[in-house]
């Protein structure tokens, strides 16, 4: 097992190497450091002198990729790209081209994302969970049809429609909570309940939809069949057979995402004004700031890896036949 | 009539693509009734009523987007003393033709529905010099109303009417249909849910009419800030709602299906590289991408200016290159779910045989693995539209969307975030917007259901 983790992480390398050649690709197919200069310093200090200066304070004198002007040794190692990567792999996310901490701004900003996502994603899965297993209980009824209409309705309402309705009745009409911002300390519940119940509405229809195809899987077994032929009654099999294993799947499922958890959500910060990492990286996008970009792909797709390893993980706890290798 | 004979059509990259990709639809119908076995599933999916009901309400969308992408240029009156033709620099289409008494009757600011009086105060002067403070008449809505006559009465009598204009066209349809049933013996066709077909056909037609009778006379759905009728706004939308579901997955999908494939085939380094490639681009978190995408598109659109000389073609390209960035944050998923199929396929015997026999990897591909894999295409592709469709108002809110110039859903909604703030609110256009969008994707949700049902292996029995 750890072996097959140490592999793992090894295979990340790559992945990230990729992710980083990626991003650079992306940022200055269109952006010259020169055009950054200019962008951050402004119009009244136009001079090329005050651009080179601005470029090699930050490190962005050098070639892109590869340096003609250096020997076999620095013909790669004296770049941008490779200056910039290799602190990344030391987590050491340096400076914004503003000139303030990344690596401070992410550990302020990390708290109120996860104050948002943690609970949206434990509220909403057991939400979910709920409703699907109400639904399982009275399969093929009309309580069930009806139910699954109102999932794919739900599904093709678009996310920003419930932003609006919740800040317009429970924030304006009603007066119960502030429409956005936040506050540190036990006032963030205030500003945590909307975002929160807007998250876990926005996520019912087709997590009970996919949750419930799964407990229905499950329930067309031949040991459940088996439990209700003996004479089990029909909670008990529904709370002792195919609650516990239909949860499997659905909790290995949902693994891959909470490392992710501490990016919050992108856009549930920027409707809500909560200052926290997806609203840092959005307005970093506007303000093309290059290395908060660059640090807030990277860490999000270390996120990613190590949730895929902790899915794989997962598996071998639940099933004791699957085997990593 | 005579002005649209010396029109200069325009063909923006998005129609180019739009017309094919009809064209493609339109061959693979036909092309469908070759195989016996997909004919049957797709049978099973048009016999349902939610099927075919949800189909034909798709289809009137595709319409109105085909409609929208016949693009021309109206020419300019000629200078005095030149013999050259100069055109106008906005591109209009079809649809504004069909629409015309909606789009020209612009107000000057917001106007609820079937008001005929401003939303907002202004100052007046009486003809004795007096000045008042109050609501000015629109000047287009409801300017053909007489003295005594009042909106609620002529907006019935005109409903009404194209109550009546609309079930005629209603049943001169469903008896042209019945005619052509009858010639084509009547067995044949028995199958498909006739009443569904008789009843969503009426209804679209119905809704149609009455906005073309009533829409030149009012505005049914209210005017926007800058005081365009939010109706015409909100059905200008559709195409780009339309062509954002389809193309952004489509766009995409030769790469997912090649190097899928390939990787399943061939397995060995092509399937590492394939691997890696996918799997790199799946960890990046997928709105960053193409937050990150769309404003560096923006940056080479601004340091670019001269390649763009209408205003509609930079709006195109910049919508081509959303279109492009969403299929790339998708087209993983289908990636992955291609080689795992491959993969099963190439293991089973007639393929290990026709190996053996030594057919070319092409033939192989083409003749046995490919067909066992279309319906993976089949059911991300219906799965995947309203997903874009949906994500186009979200980024478009957050300001990473389409071109601002461009008409949808998701710049509409993003007005909003001004109008509601208002009071009283202006609700009617941010309701527009949701309302269009919400029939689309339930259709297509719902569409996307059958098909996956008739075609997914796991549901089929």
């Amino acid at each position: 097992m750890l072996a097959y983790i140490v592999r793992r992480l090894l295979y990340a390398i790559p992945i990230l190497i990729g992710v980083n050649l990626l991003t650079f690709a992306l940022f200055f197919m269109v952006n010259s450091p020169d055009q950054m200069a200019q962008a951050q310093l402004g119009d009244k200090h136009m001079d090329p002198q005050a651009i080179e200066a601005w470029k090699a304070q930050r490190g962005y004198d050098k070639p892109l990729f590869i340096n003609d002007a250096e020997d076999s040794d620095g013909l790669l190692t004296d770049t941008i790209f490779f200056d910039k990567s290799v602190r990344l792999f030391v987590l050491d996310f340096g400076k914004s081209d503003e000139g303030r901490s990344i690596a401070e701004d992410i550990q302020q900003r990390m708290w109120p994302s996860l104050a948002v996502a943690l609970p949206t994603f434990v509220i909403g899965l057991a939400v979910n969970i709920v409703f699907a297993l109400f639904v399982v209980m009275f399969r093929a009824s009309l309580f069930d049809t009806a139910a699954m209409v109102a999932c794919v309705v739900l599904m093709s309402i678009s996310g920003v429609f419930y932003v609006f309705a919740g800040q317009f009745f429970f924030a304006r009409m009603w007066n119960l909570v502030p429409i956005s911002g936040y506050l540190g300390g036990m006032d963030a519940i205030r500003f945590l309940i909307l975002p929160v119940i807007i998250g876990v509405i926005g996520g019912i229809g087709s997590g009970t939809r996919l949750y419930r195809t799964l407990f229905l899987e499950e329930a067309n077994k031949d040991y459940v069949r088996t439990a209700r032929a003996k004479g089990v009654p029909e909670l008990t099999v529904l709370f002792r057979h195919i609650l516990p294993n239909g949860l499997i799947p659905i909790l290995t499922s949902v693994v891959v995402v909470i490392p992710s958890l501490f990016m919050g959500s992108l856009l549930v910060e920027s409707f809500f004004g909560i200052p926290g990492l997806g609203s840092y990286t959005l307005d970093a996008i506007q303000a093309q700031d290059f290395a908060v970009v660059r640090s807030m792909v990277f860490l999000g797709s270390i996120l990613y890896i190590v949730g895929l390893i902790l899915t794989d993980i997962s598996y071998t706890l639940v099933d004791p036949r699957v085997r990593l290798s | 009539m005579e002005m649209l004979m010396t029109v200069k059509p325009v063909l923006l990259w998005s129609d180019w693509l739009i017309f094919l990709l009809v064209l493609t639809l339109i061959l693979f119908f036909i092309n469908l009734g070759k195989n016996p076995v997909a004919r049957k599933r797709w049978r099973s999916v048009f016999a349902s009523r939610v099927g075919m009901a949800s189909f034909l309400v798709i289809v009137f969308y595709v319409l109105i987007a085909l409609l929208d992408s016949m693009h021309f240029r109206y020419p300019l009156d000629k200078l005095e003393g030149s013999d050259e033709q100069h055109y106008s620099q906005e591109v209009n289409s079809l649809l504004d033709v069909v629409l015309e008494d909606l789009r020209g009757h612009d107000e000057k600011t917001y106007s609820s529905p079937f008001a005929i009086h401003s939303f907002s105060k202004e100052n007046r002067t009486l003809e004795n010099g007096q000045v008042v403070r109050d609501y000015p008449r629109l000047e287009y809505a409801g300017s053909h109303l007489r003295k005594h006559e009042t909106v609620g009465s002529d907006v019935f009598e005109r409903s009404m009417n194209a109550l009546v204009v609309g079930l005629g066209i209603a049943l001169v349809l469903a008896l042209l249909i019945q005619l052509l049933r009858r010639l084509t013996g009547k067995q044949a066709s028995a199958w498909l849910p006739w009443k569904t077909v008789y009843l969503t056909l009426g209804g679209l037609i119905l809704v149609t009419v009455w906005i073309l009778q009533v829409g030149g006379y009012y505005h049914i759905l209210g005017t926007n800030k800058v005081g365009q009728d939010v109706l015409f706004q909100a059905i200008k939308a559709v195409r780009t709602g339309v062509l954002i579901g389809t193309l952004a997955t489509l766009i995409t999908l030769p790469i997912a299906v090649i190097l899928g494939i390939a990787a399943g085939y061939f397995k060995g380094l092509i399937d590492d590289v394939v691997q890696y490639i996918y799997t790199t681009l799946s960890s990046i978190p997928g709105i960053l991408l193409i937050a990150a995408s769309v404003l560096l598109i923006d940056v080479y659109i601004e340091t670019h200016a001269e390649q763009f000389r209408l205003s509609a073609e930079r709006a195109d390209f910049q919508f081509l290159a959303l279109c492009f960035i969403l299929g790339m944050t998708s087209w993983t998923g289908l990636c992955r779910l291609l080689r795992a199929e491959t993969l099963k396929v190439s293991q089973l015997d007639y393929v290990q045989a026709a190996r053996a026999f030594g057919v070319s990897h092409s033939r192989i591909i083409g003749k046995h693995i490919l067909p066992n894999v279309t319906h993976i295409v089949l059911i991300a592709l219906v799965l995947d539209f309203s997903g874009f469709v949906l994500a186009e108002a979200v980024l478009s809110y957050i300001g990473v969307g389409v071109d601002p110039s461009m008409a949808s859903w998701g710049n509409m909604i993003n007005e909003a975030r001004a109008e509601l703030s208002r009071e009283p609110v202006v609700w009617w256009s941010v309701s527009a917007a949701f309302v269009m969008m919400f029939v689309l994707v339930l259709a297509a949700n719902l569409f996307a259901d059958r098909v996956r049902d008739a075609f997914d292996p796991r549901t089929v029995n």
